[in-house]
């Protein structure tokens, strides 16, 4: 279901399309997504250092994940991928959320000290749980939608150390294969949600741009697909 | 000494002041030529005559007690003072009416650039005159009003409010999960709007047809492939859209409408056609505005009304730049 769509109201495209693509653990996942829907990452694949890699159609933004909501609000960039955990914690941001692309999956869980019960004694004795995670409106939201009281402690570095040393009861995070909470100790008591990487678009690049982007899209669709 | 202002509000100084004078008179000069004649009405209003318009989405983020324990308001746009203006002032007036204005407005935003909680919106409001020729009407004068910036790369988009609205309900979706699938449309959540139809029961087939729908935008064949998906409310919206399309395209302004099915405007208070305004030098809306037949109803006289309003700070910031990207193309 490809969808062509021309002539009224496409506006004069201003050079390339500008992707903001993920660093870190989404890259590799992203690069193979866009090397399969025939976008060139020879350039973003190599040793260099820069951050912008220009191409004909299509532009390449490095990034942290985090930043690609904002780049993509702003219209900084015309569109992204980045994953559905940065999108959940900056649900504010007005960005359009396109296609599911089904790699970077993991799930984002409360976790807590094995065989420690500490999360129920101070949810039970105190009314509320101290919480440590770099998701803190994710957080905030599943307690309150589940009924319950959190103090959440945003931390920037490695949330398991939290509760290993006494600044929290438990960490909300995100876990791809368990093996760092299992080094340290800890273990998933609840699940929050899943999250893989998205597309995203820019709401006027979406409109003005709407052949580049729904063809990227159909192609990564595609190229994701089973 | 430094003297701090809220967030979201800032002080204009002369420059910046200059320009934004000419861009304001060169919006309510066009709107004036074409018989809007110019109205204020108070920041404030009572925080229950305001509700009544929108009591959802435009409720104020700013509301306090006044001197004698009445509740006020500070208004989120002017289509809802206006409205309460012509229920007022206007019920013997011969129609249609017109009126412009350039006001600020105040709403509890994340603030940046082009976007501040204090801001100041240039529109007009058609009230008497139904779709199709009242529709055409406001967008002719909105392209007038795009041309007079100098915005010449500027884009409208046209949708229809009561299109996801009336599909939904024909496919028996429940109250409950109607709400949350539009709010997921609004945002224009895709993955979200799969889910949600989804598990509101509906078909893999008709899943698929409404999130192919939400993503049709373009000229006139986009109705043509929308028809072909075949339900009634489909029918029925692309009727009024055709029609629409048909009067704009009898007064020739048609050419730089944007015909968008997945459109939908957050304010509650919109029925049947919706506008946004779009520049690829800014990547924020510049505008934005439709159909609001039962709006006026809400205060107790029955018009069909139309109409729009242009973010003065973000048409500004698009001036500048297409002007420096002019400038830097040569």
């Amino acid at each position: 279901m490809s969808l062509e769509v021309a002539g009224t109201g496409e506006a004069k495209a201003d050079g390339p399309l500008k992707l903001a693509v993920p660093r870190g653990a989404l890259l590799g996942g992203t690069l193979d997504a866009l090397d399969a829907a025939g976008v060139d990452t020879a350039a973003a694949r190599g040793e260099s250092r820069a951050l912008i890699f220009p191409g004909e159609q299509i532009t390449l933004v490095t990034m942290r994940p985090s930043d690609v909501p904002t780049y993509v609000e702003s219209g900084a960039a015309d569109a992204g991928i980045t994953g559905k955990d940065v999108l959940l914690e900056q649900s504010d941001r007005m960005v359009y959320e396109l296609l599911d692309l089904g790699y970077g999956r993991c799930r984002m869980v409360l976790a807590g000290r094995k065989g420690d019960r500490r999360l129920g004694e101070s949810q039970r004795r105190l009314g509320m749980m101290r919480i440590a995670t770099k998701y803190p409106r994710v957080a905030e939201r599943h307690f309150e939608s589940t009924g319950r009281q959190v103090e959440t402690i945003e931390v920037k570095g490695s949330v398991e150390l939290a509760p290993l040393i006494g600044l929290a009861d438990g960490i909300v995070d995100l876990v791809a294969t368990g093996r760092t909470l299992e080094e340290n100790d800890l273990e998933v008591r609840e699940e929050i949600v899943e999250c893989t990487a998205r597309f995203v678009a820019n709401r006027v690049a979406h409109k003005l741009r709407a052949v580049e982007i729904d063809g990227l899209m159909e192609r990564l669709r595609e190229a994701t697909a089973g | 000494m430094i003297h701090p202002i809220p967030p979201g509000t800032r002080d204009v100084l002369p420059d910046e002041m200059r320009e934004l004078r000419r861009l304001h008179l060169a919006l309510i000069e066009t709107f004036e030529s074409r018989g809007y004649g110019e109205v204020a009405t108070p920041a404030i209003e009572y925080d229950e005559v305001l509700a009544r318009g929108d009591g959802r989405a435009a409720r104020s983020a700013y509301r306090f007690f006044d001197e004698r324990g009445d509740l006020l308001a500070l208004r989120s746009d002017m289509t809802v003072p206006i409205a309460r203006l012509v229920a007022s002032r206007y019920t013997e007036a011969e129609q249609p009416l017109r009126f412009c204005y350039l006001a600020n407005a105040y709403r509890a935003v994340r603030p940046q650039r082009g976007q501040m909680r204090e801001f100041a919106q240039a529109g007009v409001e058609l009230i008497g005159a139904p779709a199709p020729q009242g529709t055409a009407e406001v967008v002719e004068v909105l392209e007038a009003a795009l041309d007079a910036a100098g915005l010449d790369r500027a884009v409208i988009g046209l949708g229809d409010a009561d299109l996801f609205r009336q599909l939904l309900a024909e496919l028996d979706v429940d109250e409950v999960a109607r709400r949350a699938i539009l709010i997921r449309l609004e945002t224009h959540d895709l993955v979200g709007v799969e889910e949600a139809l989804k598990s509101a029961g509906i078909g893999d087939e008709q899943v698929a047809t409404c999130v192919s729908l939400s993503q049709l935008r373009g000229g006139r064949e986009v109705l043509e492939r929308a028809r072909a998906m075949g339900s009634e409310a489909v029918a029925r919206a692309i009727a009024r859209l055709e029609q629409t399309f048909a009067a704009l395209e009898a007064r020739g302004v048609a050419g730089r409408v944007q015909l968008d099915l997945g459109l939908l405007r957050h304010l509650g208070y919109y029925s049947g056609a919706v506008l946004e305004v779009y520049d690829p030098a800014l990547g924020q809306v510049l505008g934005g505005g439709g159909r609001y037949d039962d709006l006026l109803r809400r205060f107790g006289v029955d018009l069909p009304a139309a109409g729009f309003a242009l973010y003065l700070e973000r048409v500004h910031v698009a001036q500048m730049e297409e002007e420096s990207r002019r400038g830097g193309s040569g």
